[in-house]
């Protein structure tokens, strides 16, 4: 399990959140979440320009096992996406909290973030679940 | 409280990670199971399933009561040692299980069969036992590992006495030798050459160190799964049930019915083929990036079908399924999240040699 970085909030669904310093949201799975969900085989990205609802999917992750949604932690619109994932989607396996970002949203408000979870809370979270 | 294999705590030494199977604690993966899946492919790997049941049969009519109990014929098993794959259906052709017979010696027979599939099993055969005098041990102090891959027998042999190693050079596929207390049969479901070892649960993890240290890599049951499902073999309970018959499930090939013999299901089998079997396992590749999953919804030409089974391939790197459809079905398109996406129909198995079939 790699260190999780401080400056990032998480839903309990296992997305992580970083504000970035022009204001937009970047987002992807965490550590933990690339550990049980196994080997990447697929990501279905959104499209930039598409607008998204906090709490929605707009996002699929496949692993050899299974397929996950993936919710944007908050609304707004999706101003990039990672599309080295398309051809390399092991890069999440490799390093969910950096290389293996999914997509960027400019929130509508950023207010709320608030209502996610800081590190040691979503720490607390996962070891709950082991 | 699942149930757990002599192996469990090598397993969770060695980080598996760990998942219900059936009501068995089991390891589908020990970190990566595309690597795992590849070590069978290239090299060698090894499986735990001691969660299968060994059952041992003996009687003086032993054989006419498989011969009854089985859609493939047991008559075939020319010589002690020899295997047949078969299904074991109820009344109406449906299949209660698939497993592998063995021809051990004289009137004695072993099945190895499915681990979730025991009680149902047990039951089905004892009662039919009953009627031929044939009596029905299981052997739950078995275990049992897979070692599968290219180099898996050769890394076997090297762990053998020279009479038994002998021996294991000298086997046919498809058949079994015991010898230094094991039971090495060269079966498997990877689509590999290799062994299936059925040995005491008292030498198990010993046994599974030496193939460690003889390089065979452990493999979970993810890689398991992927690895059957290239080599185009069903999964019980998935691909077929007690409510499809061997017919609709690619299993015509696995049913004796040249001749007069009458047995469990033939009658139902007879009247299938009588009426015309209403569709038919086929195989699937994915045209577009995405992965084929169980239950996914095929439209075709001639009405709906569905996904059986379906994965993404470590082997081809794209997605395969098996699928089962109307028979005369010849377009294909997969329901995944509300898009539909083409699909081709192609001959299994979706690897041979170790290799993705050309055009696939």
């Amino acid at each position: 399990m790699s260190e999780i970085p401080g400056d990032l909030k998480f839903l309990k669904s296992h997305e992580w959140a970083r504000v970035e310093d022009n204001g937009t949201v970047t987002v992807g799975i965490s550590d933990h979440a690339q550990g049980l969900l196994g080997d990447l085989v697929y990501v279905e990205l959104p499209q930039v320009g598409d607008s998204v609802d906090a709490g929605s999917a707009c996002a699929v992750v496949e692993s050899v096992k299974a397929a996950s949604d993936v919710y944007s932690p908050v609304s707004g619109e999706i101003v990039a996406v990672n599309a080295a994932l398309s051809d390399k989607p092991e890069t999440i396996n490799e390093d969910a909290f950096g290389e293996g970002w999914i997509f960027v949203v400019k929130a509508s408000d950023l207010g709320e973030l608030e209502e996610l979870l800081d590190p040691d809370a979503y720490a607390e979270l996962i070891e709950g679940e082991e | 409280m699942s149930q757990q294999t002599p192996l469990n705590a090598v397993h969770r030494q060695l980080g598996a990670r760990m998942v219900d199977f059936g009501g068995w604690d089991m390891p589908i993966n020990y970190g990566s199971q595309i690597e795992e899946h590849h070590a069978v492919r290239r090299d060698a790997g090894m499986f735990d399933v001691s969660h299968m049941t060994v059952i041992d049969l003996d009687g003086d009519r032993s054989r006419d009561f498989l011969r009854h109990l089985f859609a493939n014929d047991v008559a075939r098993l020319k010589t002690p040692g020899k295997a047949l794959y078969t299904c074991m259906l109820n009344e109406t052709g449906g299949v209660i299980d698939d497993l592998i017979v063995y021809w051990l010696a004289g009137t004695r027979y072993r099945i190895v069969s499915n681990a979730s599939t025991r009680d149902k099993d047990l039951a089905w055969i004892r009662r039919h036992a009953a009627d031929y005098a044939v009596t029905v041990t299981e052997r739950p102090e078995m275990a049992i590992i897979a070692v599968q891959g290219p180099t898996a027998r050769e890394r076997v042999h090297g762990l053998l006495s020279t009479a038994t190693s002998q021996s294991a050079t000298a086997l046919a596929r498809f058949a079994a030798i015991e010898g230094d207390g094991l039971f090495i049969a060269r079966t498997g479901y990877t689509g590999e050459d290799g062994y299936e070892i059925v040995l005491p649960d008292s030498e198990v993890v010993a046994w599974w160190q030496k193939l460690v240290d003889a390089g065979v890599r452990p493999c979970g049951l993810g890689a398991r799964d992927t690895l059957r499902l290239e080599a185009g073999m069903n999964l019980y309970g998935q691909d077929m049930d007690e409510t499809t018959t061997p017919l609709e499930s690619g299993l015509a090939w696995t049913l004796a019915m040249k001749d007069e013999r009458a047995f469990l299901g033939r009658a139902a089998l007879q009247a299938q083929l009588d009426a015309g079997v209403p569709q038919r396992l086929v195989g699937l590749v994915l045209e577009d990036k995405g992965v084929l999953r169980h239950d996914q919804r095929v439209i075709t030409d001639a009405g709906d079908g569905v996904i059986t089974s379906g994965t993404f391939s470590p082997t081809a790197g794209k997605s395969i399924a098996l699928a089962r459809v109307p028979r005369d079905a010849t377009s294909f398109r997969v329901d995944i999240r509300g898009r539909e996406l083409p699909a081709r129909a192609v001959d299994i198995p979706f690897v041979r040699d170790g290799q993705a079939r050309p055009g696939l």
